[in-house]
């Protein structure tokens, strides 16, 4: 299978079509129809995906799986994945069919509901999958559009400010993103990104303005893509849309978010800013370890008191991202592999903790913290399963929770302990917010009436968690799966950051002398 | 068969508590505790036929990354030896106590069950304590550091409709994270300067980074020394030491059997473990260690003070324990490791004992714990009597002074105070006074609850009864331990430096009398039929294991094992007329004269209530941390997201916005529309440019 990546990434968008041309009526049978198709698309996505993972030769640190091919306007589409990326592809795939199993209960627009999603993984595979600037470019950005339509039609009662605010973020971003890649198309000729990884940007320091940018070009192009990406980690400060976004959106949309979209910040830094602008990188690290130590600390203190359940899990989403972008900008292998375990851990994790959001939202129609207490009584099952997530929210070893974090740290630690140690309080209040939300609303005595008849999880809900949970404990037990796939391209990647470097330094030593 | 010892526990937790359905109750609680007997048995095969020589059995690569690489393995020497038998030997004895204790429960309704929950958890505690103690690595350690905090945060909160024990359960998870914050700080360090996480590689490097400086935060540390300290901080949360102390009286929330298994005999000795086992590192830190002693001693003493005028049975003894680890880390701060776990190991059998016995009197009173509420139970409960008593002989150290021959405290507290006179006198003078302190509390419970006349609630006094066979057949079986491990373990722990290096598996050798020169090719013959009597005259000898060689590992200018042994002879008596003043006290106040305790409260008021509110520590940190974290984050939630970051980016929203808005002409679904606009844009001007001046250069 030559275009397997192309098979992947199009069959969601296949049954998106076939959803939108066959489909007709809103009665119940057409509604079930339309989630078996996207259960169908779906599942056979993560099915063919499969075959990535088996075909993919991890000791290779090239691109694989290429496929290039001339497109309209003289553009090219180019696909391939690597070490660093091939995983993304399967996080994706492989939550897919979770969120649509999620969504079973859904009833407005059941058609659109299914389109909407199904698109959105072909964007979202897409972006992972992307070899040239362009197409990059599209697949980032149009995988948005998705996600305001699931917030604005399916989510909550003040749905148009939180795409609003989402849509403001993210434009000033992809504005400076653009104005980077056309310079960066300028300077180098070409929109191939194995190519560009290659391309040297200047480095020669200048003055704009009065201004000396140390790192010239590197550094303005670097700051361009920052502005983009750190909008979409979200890193703080500029991570006040994701709380709203997650509390407005539908559970499903939720999922999608910390699992999948939160991640395109991060790889976008290990596809574009470390690896084409290293000296750049090496410059701004102290300024990004810094926000993110302070992301941590920050986030985890505002999550400590909040009253809904949501925006304290999305707070503690930002504070979990902090360590990724810590650990990909301390450039070392335990760092770089410690941020792209954690972001595939918090895929699981994250997931999980708004499906059990969701759980009680769906019988409760409330997410408010105070209005529950004591479920463990009438909810066994989903006091366990929320209490794993909890303790793997926290970073409990055993847990892949714990494996990101641990490594992340460890990398900072070599470059800045100072960061280091702030990151680490980390640990003390991540488990006094989790266990603090826990125990409101899982422990205590079952008193308020409303709850007196509330049911454990389904058969479905139940279903829906397994695999979730398989995930984090076996990644915990033997991350060996994950780092074995992702270390000899992230060996391969440190050493050419460093390289670069030290021939930044090496010229600036000339220079001085 | 480590293997066996070390999932038995595990795969027990897993059948029951996922299992008991199909199996019924019972029968998987059965299974949770037939395992756990057959992972004690296993251990004292493992034990009794361990050979000094440190084994390596690796199960599962863990983490890799780079030069970072961990496997799943077990480390087998004599200090996992040890920790094996305690934790087993005091888990299975607690499974089997706890069938009777946990039979009825009135925190729970009719027809829910909760006893395999329970018997899962306790099963799932010990496989994470084993997995801590087997440990051959810093971080497959610090997984059981934690996994051990888990098992106690869900025991701590079983009874989930009880308010406080949740509080509890929170309270003691965090307290501990604040300790792992250390813990993880010092393994990052190491790793940073060593490139390993494995104790092979830290052992062999412990006198380079002596020699090392290194910069951590705001200034240049001597690596040794700040790894040690780091390690330490660990230890202080996990042991309760002073400062990090709080969460563990609040543990008592728990049930009790959860009490003597993880809050007395073997959770929260985990820290002085870690600091044996981290010996050929702690034993280049001197300052470091300084620290150790002082803080323990200052442990020992602090909560011997709030243990005296303590009325809840089970905080007495919470504050006890907490007192008696102070005492293992002076051993271990003075450098004494082999006396620091002579003291767990005792400790972990008389102090099982009295939890497990204290829980007999509970559940023979219906759950009353206040000593206020107990007196004259002595022929009620005949059996838990002289269990506790031999629990109270064993704590406040009885036995005949100048011999060798007493209870279990007797030997190991001894032993401690004795090793204490020789590396520091600040703490041997604290650890003398916390034993006056100990007899004087240990009593004042025995004369409260099992003496005198009875008080509190009529009805309750008359139906107390003894507990079944199945509560107090292990209290037999631990008092054996009170009584003799002591006795039969002296010389292995605190004999003569050639026994106890035989026994930890590090070699000795024949040193000159106050002669720190040694060679090294001179190996001594095994002397070990010498009696420890004759101190003087004898042939004195040396450890000379390089680190990592053996269990522990004594530094060559380490002496103080040898001359704890010649202390003068008030010194050796000393704790044992502390002993005497304490237990003639407590008789005075409680049995000749029950009204002067009052009185006495009454006229030394201030003293008495900064006692019961235990220095304040509680109210203390309330004041500095949980309201101003909680304030910041109310702050910055408001001020910063809010007024600052939301307002900032909305005030310049509200200038574009409606710029965009009439450009775009459509109000309603404008924002999705101006996005898709912008990107289209975007795109038309990406490869207008690309068309124009494709190929620039």
């Amino acid at each position: 299978m030559d275009n397997l990546l192309s098979i992947v990434t199009f069959l969601p968008l296949l049954g998106a079509i076939i959803l939108a041309l066959f489909l007709r009526g809103d009665d119940e049978a057409a509604q079930r129809n339309a989630k078996w198709v996207a259960m169908w698309a779906t599942t056979a996505t993560f099915l063919f995906s499969l075959f990535i993972l088996t075909g993919f030769d991890p000791q290779d640190t090239g691109f694989q799986f290429v496929e290039e091919r001339d497109w309209l306007l003289g553009l090219q589409y180019k696909m391939g994945v690597d070490g660093i990326s091939v995983l993304f592809v399967m996080l994706t795939t492989f939550t897919m069919p979770l969120v649509i199993a999620a969504s079973w209960h859904v009833t407005h627009r059941v058609k659109d509901y299914m389109i909407a999603f199904l698109i959105l993984e072909t964007l979202m595979i897409g972006v992972f999958c992307a070899l040239d600037l362009v197409l990059f470019y599209l697949f980032f950005e149009a995988g948005l559009i998705p996600m305001f339509l699931i917030i604005g039609i399916w989510g909550g009662a003040n749905r148009v400010y939180a795409s609003f605010k989402f849509f403001l973020y993210t434009f000033l971003g992809s504005v400076l993103m653009l104005v980077a890649m056309v310079a960066m198309f300028s300077d180098a000729g070409t929109t191939d990104i194995p190519t560009l990884m290659e391309h040297n940007f200047g480095t020669q320091t200048f003055s704009l303005m009065g201004i000396q940018i140390i790192g010239g070009m590197q550094t303005l192009l670097w700051l361009a893509f920052f502005a983009s990406f750190a909008v979409k980690m979200p890193m703080w400060p500029v991570h006040t849309w994701l709380p709203d976004a997650h509390v407005q959106a539908p559970t499903a949309g939720s999922v999608v978010l910390a699992a999948i979209l939160l991640k395109m910040g991060g790889y976008g830094f290990l596809r574009f800013s470390l690896p084409m602008f290293p000296v750049a990188s090496d410059l701004m690290a102290p300024l990004v370890l810094w926000m993110s130590a302070i992301a941590i600390v920050y986030t985890s203190l505002v999550a400590m008191v909040q009253e809904d359940m949501k925006k304290l899990i999305a707070y503690s989403s930002v504070a979990h991202m902090g360590f990724v972008t810590m650990g990909i900008f301390a450039a070392n292998q335990q760092g770089v592999d410690g941020a792209i375990f954690q972001m595939l851990s918090h895929g699981f994790i994250s997931g999980a903790l708004f499906l059990c959001v969701g759980v009680i939202y769906d019988r409760m129609h409330t997410r408010e913290i105070d209005a529950y207490g004591g479920l463990v009584a009438r909810m066994p099952a989903y006091a366990l399963i929320f209490m794993l997530f909890t303790m793997a929210n926290v970073g409990l070893p055993g847990t892949s929770g714990f494996i990101g974090e641990f490594l992340t740290l460890v990398g900072v630690f070599q470059v800045n302990t100072w960061v280091a140690a702030v990151a680490t309080t980390g640990v003390i209040l991540s488990a006094a917010y989790a266990l603090w939300l826990y125990r409101r609303v899982v422990m205590g005595d079952l008193i308020k009436e409303s709850l007196k008849t509330i049911t454990d999880m389904t058969r479905r809900e139940r279903a829906i968690f397994a695999p979730l949970v398989i995930m984090t404990i076996l990644l915990g037990v033997y991350p060996a799966l994950v780092t074995d796939i992702i270390s000899p391209s992230v060996a391969a990647l440190v050493a050419d950051v460093e390289t670069a470097q030290a021939a930044f330094e090496a010229a600036t030593m000339v220079a001085e002398n | 068969m480590e293997t066996i010892i070390l999932f038995a526990p595990l795969v027990g937790a897993l059948i029951c508590g996922f299992g008991w359905r199909i199996l019924g109750e019972t029968a998987a609680c059965w299974v949770a505790t037939s395992l756990l007997f057959l992972a004690a048995l296993l251990s004292w095969i493992v034990f009794l036929g361990f050979d000094g020589e440190t084994q390596r059995i690796v199960i599962l690569r863990w983490i890799e990354s780079g030069s970072l690489t961990t496997d799943w393995a077990i480390r087998l020497d004599r200090l996992t030896a040890i920790m094996l038998i305690v934790i087993n030997t005091v888990s299975a004895l607690v499974h089997l106590y706890s069938f009777g204790y946990m039979a009825h429960d009135d925190h729970f309704r009719e027809g829910e069950s909760y006893r395999p929950r329970f018997f899962a958890y306790l099963s799932f505690f010990t496989f994470a304590m084993l997995m801590l103690v087997t440990s051959d690595n810093l971080v497959q350690m610090f997984f059981g550091w934690e996994g051990v905090g888990v098992a106690s945060y869900l025991l701590i909160g079983f009874y989930f409709r009880k308010e406080s024990a949740g509080a509890a359960a929170m309270k003691a998870f965090i307290v501990n994270r604040v300790g792992d914050f250390g813990f993880a700080l010092g393994i990052f360090a190491l790793f940073y300067l060593t490139d390993s996480v494995n104790f092979d590689v830290i052992f062999a490097s412990g006198a380079e980074l002596a020699e090392t400086q290194v910069r951590f935060l705001w200034t240049e540390w001597n690596a040794v020394e700040l790894v040690a300290l780091l390690l330490f901080i660990g230890a202080m949360g996990k042991s309760a030491q002073l400062i990090l102390h709080t969460w563990l009286p609040d543990a008592m929330e728990g049930p009790t059997p959860v009490s003597a298994l993880i809050h007395a005999a073997t959770m929260v000795t985990a820290g002085v473990f870690l600091v044996c086992r981290m010996s050929p590192i702690m034993e280049y830190a001197d300052t470091a260690m300084a620290f150790v002693t002082v803080l323990g001693a200052t442990t020992a003493f602090f909560a011997a003070t709030v243990g005296l005028v303590q009325n809840d049975i089970k905080r007495v003894i919470a504050y006890s324990t907490c007192s008696q680890l102070g005492y293992m880390f002076v051993a271990a701060g003075v450098g004494v490791y082999s006396v620091a776990m002579f003291h767990l190991f005792t400790h972990a059998f008389f102090k099982a004992m009295l939890f497990l016995g204290a829980g007999s009197v509970i559940h023979g009173m219906h759950h009353e714990q206040d000593m206020r509420n107990y007196g004259g139970l002595r022929k009620k409960m005949p059996y838990t009597f002289w269990a506790m008593m031999i629990g109270t002989l064993a704590i406040t150290g009885v036995g005949i002074p100048l011999t060798y021959y007493g209870f279990a405290g007797f030997l190991s507290k001894d032993a401690v105070i004795e090793s204490a006179f020789v590396g520091s006198q600040y703490a041997f003078w604290l650890l003398v006074v916390a034993a006056l302190f100990t007899s004087f509390y240990s009593w004042r419970l025995m004369f409260m609850t099992f003496y005198g006349t009875p008080r509190g609630d009529k009805h309750t006094h008359e139906h107390a009864h003894e507990s079944p066979m199945i509560m107090v057949a292990p209290l037999g079986i631990l008092a054996l331990g009170a009584i003799f491990s002591g006795m039969i373990w002296y010389g292995s722990f605190f004999g003569k430096t050639n026994e106890v290096g035989k026994f930890f598996g590090v070699p000795y050798e024949v040193a000159e009398h106050h002669d720190d020169g040694h060679s090294d090719d001179d190996h001594a013959d095994d002397h070990s039929g010498e009696n420890a009597e004759g101190d003087h005259g004898e042939a004195h000898y040396q450890l000379i294991g390089a680190p990592g060689e053996g269990a522990i590992y004594t530094a060559p200018d380490n002496n103080v094992l040898n001359e704890a042994h010649e202390v003068p002879k008030w010194v050796k008596v000393s704790p044992f007329i502390a002993m005497l003043i304490g237990f003639l006290t407590a008789y005075q106040m409680y049995i000749r004269r029950p009204d002067l305790p009052r009185k006495l409260a009454e006229s030394q008021w201030p003293l008495y209530n900064f006692l019961l509110n235990k220095w304040y520590f509680d109210e203390l940190y309330n004041a500095i941390f949980v309201q101003p974290a909680k304030g910041l984050g109310k702050f910055l939630w408001k001020k910063g997201d809010g007024a600052t970051i939301d307002g900032g980016i909305n005030g310049l929203a509200m200038g574009i916005v409606p710029f965009l808005t009439r450009l775009a002409g459509r109000a309603q679904s404008g924002y999705m529309f101006h996005y898709v606009f912008a990107m289209v844009l975007g795109i038309v001007v990406l490869i207008t440019w690309m068309t124009m001046f494709g190929g620039a250069n």
